[in-house]
């Protein structure tokens, strides 16, 4: 039954979704905004279009609520994080607002080229055999680091470049959108590699539970 | 709108609930004798079916044919359960698909033991209504992957109840709360069941409950704890019997009747030592009576790693909402397991708070549910509830990898949208399959069921078949396909690898009526003879043991109140039986007071039982 041929092939769409998510919510497309007042926002739509209060609507009215309900949970879900709002917001720019889930690849900073290359090393040396102490500390300590780096990688992301979107002219920004792709990137990476230090040192509860 | 009741389908004990429309209260409905519990035990026997506290009173008795905590098979397959399947008396067939039960001399399959539960509170609650109850609102662990929670809609539909909402337990307690503003904030609800464990991170603010995450365990609780307890004492029984367990060539593990005393001793000790701590247990076997003190410490210390399983998803559940324990405003505790001490001080150490539960842990999800019942039938318009799907959504792409739609933790309802085309020319079938779960490869994760999207044929990657996968305010998945090309909505017929198909729930609803619950009068002969079933044991086991210790006319007086009451039990005259039970209760009193002695005699002198009993 499930032989290759037979055997769907998912393919990338454009949603055929009207609203996008800035609109969703009356906000103009800027990365700046108040958590709170998103908030209250969206427990207002969601008290709209909520399927609980829509119960003895016909058919077609509960599936309709149904959708715009869903709409809202995925533009709230996209929108209070101020990483994926930026994510959402480049992808928004380029056409490509479809999913969320769908990765930067991800790609090494030059800065840290020289230190990612020791990284590898290690960890390929973990793969092969035991895990002697002071390739552990090594490791650890590397993961640390990197850990630093993601963390003042994202203050970056969601700080300063944003700011410099939200204020950006019109010629301005191809070249703000250029540097979220490429800390967008560079985050991609550095979370990849933490990931896998974290397995190599055995810290990731048994299971790779998936991150979102 | 009509009325909605809520019910809270339990692994142990179920209830059903409703708002009173003048207190504006949530209410549980008891039954006849005042009983808010209503035992999640159905038995098949030859006269009809028995549940509640009578189908319990028999489990000891017929256990063979008489379920309980059949909560922990809905939606799954027999390879999910085998290995507890050695614990449980009841039959459970080996095959694919779902998981089929021998009891009563038929197959019945998880939902329709289910459904005779919610048929019993279904007629409770129209008993006290003096009207037809039709809809409900049924919860469910949050943990609940969309297998099990079909398997509980088609429960509710064999039982002719329109489950109008699937609720979480943990959310729907956080509701009862709610009500009377007992929390507001960011709570965590941690929910110990008889079976299932969950835990739910909420935001509840300005009458909004936004679930933010959730985690769990659907298959540890309160049964786990029993069953360690119980198989710790059996290793003792078989280090201090083992004379008389030689002599009489009994394997207790394997004495169906025997387990289940031992099961249900192990229970009610474990609840004893939740308010004491120590406490004795007292089993009389065929060949013996098995006596010993056990501490709270003790149970503890066995308990311990199985306490231990639900620190790891109260963590991720955490950091799925991107909190600390700092961050939690309060812990509530739900479900009757969560009365155990060491299970509350190891919330307590994880969250560095005081856990509550003003609410009484048995009743508070029951509450809940019948506060979003009202919330449907549009009695309360201040109240939103915010829920989340539990476990992510996939397909499965090339290579067996898990194409994730919808992540886990995602507020439903919510939809994903994806296009699909054909590989060869000609190709009408396009087949998905669906799984849950976090796991990279589909098979590691759980299988939902296959679709099969049925279009014109055309050549290769012409089709383009939007799919769009909604997950509905229940949880539940529900998969709509439309060819772009031609408008035409693309048929979908649906195999769900561990469920009832449309076919299976109207046969099941057509034989509900078929093996119908027995009728009050048949209910009441059934108990009786139950009584008498344990009265008759009682009665050999007590001669066996103690006959030697009284007279030989007294041996003969029992003797023939025994002969009276197997004549009367198989009968049809309830007053005979209970009148026979009575006289053979009478026949033997001064024999288990000889006995009692006896058993006493060893540790505590030579004093008479009843002056012992009547200085405590």
């Amino acid at each position: 039954m499930n032989g290759p041929g037979r055997r769907a092939r998912g393919v990338f769409r454009r949603c055929a979704l009207r609203k996008n998510f800035f609109e969703v919510f009356g906000l103009p497309r800027k990365l700046g905004v108040d958590p709170a007042e998103l908030q209250r926002r969206f427990y207002a739509l969601a008290r709209e279009h909520h399927p609980d209060f829509h119960q003895s609507a016909p058919p077609e009215e509960r599936a309709r609520v149904e959708e715009a309900s869903a709409l809202v949970n995925a533009a709230y879900r996209m929108l209070r994080d101020p990483i994926a709002r930026v994510d959402y917001l480049v992808r928004l720019e380029e056409g490509r607002e479809t999913r969320e889930g769908v990765p930067d690849k991800p790609k090494a900073p030059p800065a840290l080229l020289q230190e990612m290359f020791e990284i590898q090393e290690a960890l390929a040396e973990a793969k092969t055999g035991d895990l002697d102490e002071a390739t552990r500390a090594t490791l650890a300590r590397q993961r640390a680091s990197l850990a630093t780096r993601l963390a003042d990688e994202e203050a970056r992301l969601t700080g300063p470049l944003s700011a410099r979107w939200d204020d950006a002219a019109p010629t301005e920004r191809p070249a703000a959108l250029a540097a979220f792709k490429d800390a967008l990137a560079t985050r991609a990476y550095l979370r990849t590699v933490i990931d896998d230090l974290a397995q190599a040192l055995g810290e990731d509860e048994g299971v790779a539970h998936r991150r979102h | 709108m009509s009325r909605i009741v809520g019910i809270d389908l339990g692994t142990t004990n179920s209830l059903v609930a409703y708002v009173d429309e003048t207190t504006r209260l949530p209410r549980i409905i008891a039954d006849a004798e005042g009983r808010p519990l209503l035992p999640s035990v159905v038995a098949f026997t030859p006269d009809g079916i028995v549940v509640g506290d009578a189908a319990r009173r028999q489990l000891a008795r017929r256990p063979g044919d008489t379920v309980y905590s059949v909560k922990r098979l809905m939606g799954r397959g027999f390879e999910d359960v085998k290995d507890e399947a050695r614990y449980l008396p009841f039959r459970i067939l080996p095959g694919e698909g779902l998981v089929k039960l021998a009891v009563g001399g038929r197959e019945v399959t998880p939902p329709e033991v289910s459904a005779a539960i919610l048929k019993a509170l279904k007629e409770r609650a129209e008993r006290h209504f003096g009207e037809p109850v039709e809809k409900a609102v049924v919860t469910v662990p949050a943990y609940f992957n969309d297998s099990q929670r079909q398997a509980t809609k088609d429960a509710g539909r064999i039982a002719g109840l329109d489950v109008v909402r699937i609720v979480n337990e943990p959310t729907a307690a956080s509701l009862a709360y709610g009500l009377h503003r007992l929390s507001e904030g960011v709570i965590a609800v941690y929910d110990l069941g008889g079976g299932t464990f969950d835990v739910s991170i909420l935001r509840v603010k300005d009458g909004v409950f936004e679930v933010l995450a959730t985690n769990g365990d659907t298959h540890l609780g309160g049964d786990d704890l029993d069953r360690v307890l119980a198989l710790w004492l059996l290793e003792d029984i078989a280090v201090r019997h083992h004379v008389e367990l030689d002599r009489d060539c009994v394997d207790l593990a394997r004495d169906p009747e025997a387990m289940q005393e031992l099961r249900l001793a192990a229970e009610a000790a474990k609840i004893r030592l939740s308010s004491e701590e120590r406490t004795t247990l007292t089993i009389p076997f065929a060949g013996f009576t098995y006596r010993r003190d056990i501490t709270r410490a003790e149970l503890e210390r066995l308990v311990e790693p199985l306490v231990a399983r639900t620190l790891a998803p109260a963590r991720r559940a955490l950091a799925d909402a991107g909190m600390t324990p700092a961050d939690i405003d309060q812990v509530v505790l739900v479900g009757g397991s969560t009365r155990v001490p060491l299970v509350r001080r190891r919330v307590q150490e994880l969250f560095g708070k005081t856990p509550h539960s003003q609410l009484n842990p048995d009743e508070v999800v029951a509450l809940g549910a019948a506060v979003q019942a009202h919330i449907l039938a549009g009695g309360i318009t201040d109240m939103l509830l915010l829920d989340v799907t539990p476990l992510s959504l996939g397909i499965e792409s090339l290579g067996g990898i898990v194409n994730v739609l919808i992540p886990r933790n995602t507020t439903i309802p919510t939809s994903a949208r994806e296009m699909f085309t054909t590989s060869v020319d000609g190709q009408t079938v396009v087949d998905l399959h669906v799984v849950q779960g976090e796991r990279e490869l589909a098979k590691d994760c759980r299988s939902l069921g296959r679709f099969e999207l049925r279009i014109d044929p055309m050549p290769a990657g012409m089709p383009k078949i939007e799919v769009t996968f909604l997950i509905d305010a229940n949880g539940i998945l529900q998969v709509q396909a439309k060819e772009q090309r031609s408008g035409k909505a693309a048929s979908i017929e649906v195999k769900p690898t561990y469920g009832l198909d449309e076919a299976d729930v109207a046969r099941m609803i057509e034989e509900s009526f078929t093996y119908a619950e027995a009728d009050v009068e048949t209910r009441m002969l059934i108990e009786a003879r139950n009584e008498a079933d344990t009265v008759l044991v009682h009665a050999g086991r007590a001669l066996m043991q103690g006959g030697h210790l009284v007279t030989a006319d007294e041996r003969a007086a029992i003797e023939t109140a025994v002969t009276a009451l197997r004549a009367a039990r198989d009968g049809g005259d309830r007053e005979r039986i209970h009148e026979a039970t009575t006289a053979v209760n009478r026949a033997t009193e001064h024999l288990a007071e000889v006995l009692m002695d006896a058993a006493l005699k060893g540790a505590l002198g030579s004093r008479r039982a009843s002056e012992i009993l009547g200085e405590r």
